[in-house]
């Protein structure tokens, strides 16, 4: 028991950490912003520190409930960095309204996306993702003065409950026909004859998790969730819930279900071709800037779960490419979203307000052409490689037309993304300019993470390739 | 043959209290229905042996619906007069499902204590010399011991959102300052006059 508590230190930290900050938050109270921001972030960077420290350690501890592997800790990294820049970004949008509890449900979202990220039971993938997504709807509603703020919580809350439930009746499925609640026993079981009841098991978990990372047909709260909940959240929600989420369902497909790979394949490329080309065309009409990236996300999952539908070690390899590059797009894209103000300070929202952004934020605009053209992947941009990774992996694994399908939708959502960048560059400059600097610390994250984007990011490709291969590697 | 009769006999009044939950016109019958189809599930649980699952279902699931049942009047605008005129009136409905609870439960534990139906497919055979009590407390505090924690922080993270959705400082309340008021002197607080016969004070 001892022996399994010195491996799960990340989880040990965060939930330390977190208690320290709830008790700094309403001890020092809510104006001590700087003291509990100051607890939160170095939590995280602890827990991350434990993360690299367990690097190359394999064992699953807690009788076969978690497992210690590097796949995990590849995703508990990303999603440490992803919250850690969500809660450094916070106060300035919150302003006088920033309250202790945010680091502190943030703090407890990241542990249970760590839980979901090394779960090998059907029964930690369940607690670990409600632990996130309890955190999640009230983070949605965190302004709950503001009647999209609240609104978005309550429809979060709503479909989510309804997830959680379809979930657990999948679980409840597979674990009456196979007898277990343990990945590996489920694997055994499906390698045997399939019952409709483990089919019928399969399609509810695989739909529960497909509401967690907005995959087309779950995705009907992502775009009015993203546009109501506060930007800050927002780029919480883009971010590491969909890594950890994404992580948790290829360890379900490639560690429970890969025997039925006639059962699931169907679904998971059905899942990527309606998220694809639903994302792209469902982008199109937008007018608000969250809303937009909404949408994108959903037309990216489309694109990592093309990688999944291999079902390869490559195929897995490219999923944690692309979730990396994914993420730092994402954080890139809302950050700059966070700087737009108008001359009053409310947040400006609206795509036709970007008009001409090119001639007073040059650099603010260049950022957002890079993240927008990143995340439609056009080639000398860092975000083409993941998208290259994705369907190599799919034409190797003899998916040559789900391929061609998403290289052809693809080009459909580079349309809005495109319109975007025309109105920033080439629009007449509109009355309701945006103003207001960004501090340094954003800046910085924008700064870097475009840069990395552009063409730095292709110096990195060895390192990243040779640590995705290695945490891929531990699932087979 | 005690249990076999009163595994049908609480099947059936599952079943049909159940039906009865959705075509009761009235929600509060609607309640009461739900608190027999619970109560006879409970039963039945007893019947396979899983006492544990069947006190669960009484305590959080009976004891849950009361109190919901309780909140729904509360926040109900319903005439309190006219639902006293109707308590002569839902007397007799009332006291049956009373009756039919007290003689259940002696029926139960009668048949209980006659010994569990054999059930034709167990997943796994209980051991005999161990409750059913003892053995989920052992599975809970030492294999599932990391995921009742996290449980525990699920639940801690709840009440945090509760206290975030809805607590609000409220201005007007006086709370206790207690320095303040154990540094009072006399000096501070009284004083002495001396009014005029027949004028009053002002305090």
């Amino acid at each position: 028991m001892s022996a399994d508590l010195a491996l799960i230190w990340p989880e040990l930290i965060l939930t330390i950490g977190g208690l320290i900050t709830l008790m700094l938050g309403t001890f020092a109270g809510d104006r001590q912003v700087g003291l509990y921001q100051l607890a939160s972030l170095v939590t995280l960077a602890a827990a991350a520190v434990a993360v690299i420290a367990l690097f190359g350690t394999e064992a699953t501890v807690f009788s076969g409930t978690l497992a210690v592997d590097a796949f995990g800790g590849f995703a508990k990294l990303l999603i440490y960095a992803a919250s850690f820049v969500c809660i450094a970004i916070a106060p300035r949008f919150f302003r006088d309204g920033m309250r202790a509890e945010y680091p502190v449900l943030i703090l407890f979202a990241a542990l249970g996306m760590g839980i979901m990220a090394s779960a090998r039971d059907l029964m930690t993938l369940y607690v670990g993702l409600e632990l996130n997504s309890l955190a999640a709807y009230v983070l949605a509603s965190f302004m709950r003065t503001d009647d999209r703020s609240s609104e978005a919580g309550l429809k979060y809350f709503v479909l989510g409950s309804l997830a959680s439930g379809m979930l657990l009746y999948g679980i409840s499925l597979l674990y009456g026909f196979t007898g277990t609640t343990d990945f590996a026993g489920i694997a055994k079981a499906l390698g045997g004859e399939m019952g409709t009841g483990l089919l019928f098991g399969i399609v509810f978990v695989i739909a529960g998790l497909a509401f967690k990372i907005s995959a087309v047909p779950f995705h009907m709260w992502t775009p009015d969730v993203y546009e109501g909940a506060p930007t800050p959240v927002t780029t919480f929600f883009a971010s590491a819930p969909k890594v950890a989420a994404m992580v948790l369902l290829t360890r379900v497909i490639v560690g429970a279900m890969a025997p039925a790979i006639g059962a699931w394949q169907q679904i998971v490329i059905f899942l990527a071709l309606a998220s694809i080309i639903l994302g792209a065309v469902g982008a199109i009409g937008q007018k608000n800037i969250k809303r937009l990236l909404a949408y994108s996300s959903i037309n990216n999952v489309g694109f990592i779960l093309i990688g999944l539908a291999a079902g390869t070690q490559q195929g897995v390899e490219a999923v944690l490419s692309y979730l990396l590059v994914y993420v730092v797009t994402t954080i890139g894209s809302f950050l700059v979203v966070l700087q737009l103000r108008d001359r009053e300070g409310q947040q400006v929202e609206s795509i036709p307000a970007l008009a001409g952004l090119s001639q007073y934020r040059p650099g603010l605009a260049a950022a957002m052409a890079v993240f927008l053209l990143s995340l439609a992947g056009i080639p000398p941009l860092f975000g083409f490689w993941p998208k290259y990774l994705v369907f190599e992996a799919a034409v190797n694994a003899n998916l040559v037309p789900l391929a061609v399908a998403g290289i052809v939708a693809s080009v459909i959502g580079a349309f809005y993304y495109i319109a975007v960048i025309k109105t920033m560059y080439f629009d007449e400059r509109s009355e309701a300019e945006v103003s207001g600097g960004g501090n340094i610390l954003e800046g910085t994250i924008v700064a870097v993470s475009a840069l990395w984007l552009s063409v730095i990011g292709y110096l990195f490709i060895g390192p990243l390739a040779t640590a995705s291969a290695h945490a891929a590697s531990v699932l087979f | 043959m005690i249990q076999l009769f009163a595994f049908y006999l609480f099947a059936t009044i599952v079943i049909a209290s159940a039906a009865m939950v959705i075509f009761a016109r009235n929600p509060v019958h609607s309640v009461m229905w739900l608190i027999l189809a619970f109560f006879n599930a409970a039963g039945l649980m007893l019947l396979a042996g899983a006492e544990f699952i069947a006190m669960l279902l009484i305590i959080v699931y009976v004891g849950a619906v009361a109190v919901l049942f309780l909140f729904v009047v509360m926040m109900l605008d319903i005439d309190f007069a006219e639902l006293r005129a109707g308590f002569v009136r839902y007397l007799p409905l009332g006291a049956l499902v009373a009756v039919i609870l007290a003689a259940e439960l002696v029926f139960a534990l009668g048949a209980w204590s006659a010994g569990g139906i054999d059930l034709a497919a167990r997943a796994a055979p209980a051991t005999p010399d161990k409750s059913n009590i003892q053995q989920i407390g052992e599975l809970l505090y030492t294999r599932y011991i990391f995921l009742f924690e996290a449980a525990g922080i699920v639940l801690l993270v709840a009440m945090i959102g509760a206290i975030v959705l809805t607590h609000r400082t409220r201005g007007g309340v006086r709370p206790q300052k207690i320095a303040d008021q154990v540094r009072r002197r006399p000096q501070d607080a009284t004083r002495l006059v001396d009014p005029g016969v027949g004028q009053g004070m002002e305090l």
